[in-house]
């Protein structure tokens, strides 16, 4: 994969989050009427956003358009919704997997965004910043659902002998990983089920393996050490592989 | 080290984060034990299915967003103007 870890002013940025952590005051603060999405219903004569796509493409780098925001110019922040909007919403929905509460997350995350662009350093890229701060926001949200009692995953992690060799020993599978990915109908069903996963074991996999995001990283936006990350990268990724070891394994049973 | 102890490893070993002897024992291990090391490979591969499968969309990418969002937070940001730090 071409994507590299870019690591972001963390401390910096995360506290500018944090403002934004209590999600609960937040919502007070921007009371939403009750719309089917959660929305805000998009009263679009009176805020009067009327640019076109073609209007607002007169920003040639992110210095520029950074400038522009920080002037305030309506323009730039439709610009820069739509630049990245699309890219937020899919990282979104990967978290939270329910569209609605993803676009309510991508919300959250411009409106967090415009309120720290004092903050954002302009080494990183905005695309990149961006992508943090959404991952951030439908964390927030993950984190505010009811907490449904989770199925554990024991049955999927790998059994031992005492002696420590294992009760089923493992075999290839029967195609490299580039091949069982070629068809698109594979990829939906090993992403399905990645969504089988509990939540706790999901979102480190989805931070870790998925977004790129270093252990330290992860732990902070989780809020749990960078050692119990790894613990639940682990089990997350030996509950996946235990999962699709049943469609792949070479041989028969 | 035993094959439960190579698996519990193989986290600080793919992130290149075992000591140097332990990853000596480790490889020596994966050398001499063919269970181990179809275990280690299909657990690469395992992260390697992840993630082509969530970030490689099936259909074009990245969609656009859906106009109606752009709307809802343009207008929750001049609903709230106080909120940028623009105006602040
Ligand atoms: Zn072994």
């Amino acid at each position: 994969m071409r994507r590299t870890a870019v690591r972001l002013v963390p401390s910096e940025l995360l506290s500018a989050l944090r403002d934004l952590g209590d999600r609960t005051a937040y919502t007070r603060r921007v009371p939403h009427p009750p719309t089917s999405l959660g929305l805000l219903s998009s009263p679009v004569a009176s805020g009067g956003v009327a640019e076109s796509a073609t209007e607002v493409q007169g920003f040639s780098s992110d210095a520029d358009l950074l400038a522009a925001l920080r002037r305030g110019e309506e323009a730039a922040y439709a610009h820069l919704v739509r630049l990245h909007g699309g890219r937020m919403l899919a990282v979104a929905k990967r978290l939270l997997k329910v569209e609605s509460e993803a676009e309510d997350a991508v919300q959250d995350a411009f409106l967090s965004a415009f309120r720290s662009l004092d903050s954002f350093e302009g080494e990183a890229k905005l695309g990149t910043w961006l992508h943090r701060i959404v991952v951030n926001a439908s964390l927030m949200r993950l984190r505010n659902r009811k907490r449904r009692p989770e199925t554990p995953i024991d049955d999927l992690l790998p059994r031992f002998l005492e002696d420590g060799h294992y009760l089923d020993p493992p075999q290839p599978w029967h195609d490299d990983a580039e091949q069982l990915l070629q068809d698109a109908e594979r990829r939906r069903w090993v992403r399905d089920r990645i969504d089988t996963l509990p939540d706790t074991y999901r979102t480190v996999l989805m931070l870790r393996d998925i977004e790129n995001l270093s252990t330290q990283d992860a732990a902070d936006l989780l809020g749990i050490t960078p050692n119990a990350v790894k613990i639940r990268l682990h089990r997350a990724r030996l509950a996946l592989r235990e999962i699709l070891d049943r469609e792949f394994r070479g041989g028969e049973r | 080290m035993t094959c439960k102890e190579l698996v519990d490893f193989m986290v600080d070993y793919l992130s290149d984060q075992l000591p140097k002897g332990q990853k000596e024992v480790f490889e020596l291990h994966l050398s001499l034990c063919p269970p181990c090391l179809s275990f280690l490979e299909t657990y690469r591969e395992t992260i390697e299915l992840g993630r082509c499968a969530c970030t490689n969309p099936d259909g074009p990418v990245p969609e656009a967003v859906p106009e109606r969002l752009v709307d809802a937070i343009l207008a929750a940001r001049k609903a709230h103007p106080e909120s940028d730090s623009h105006n602040r």
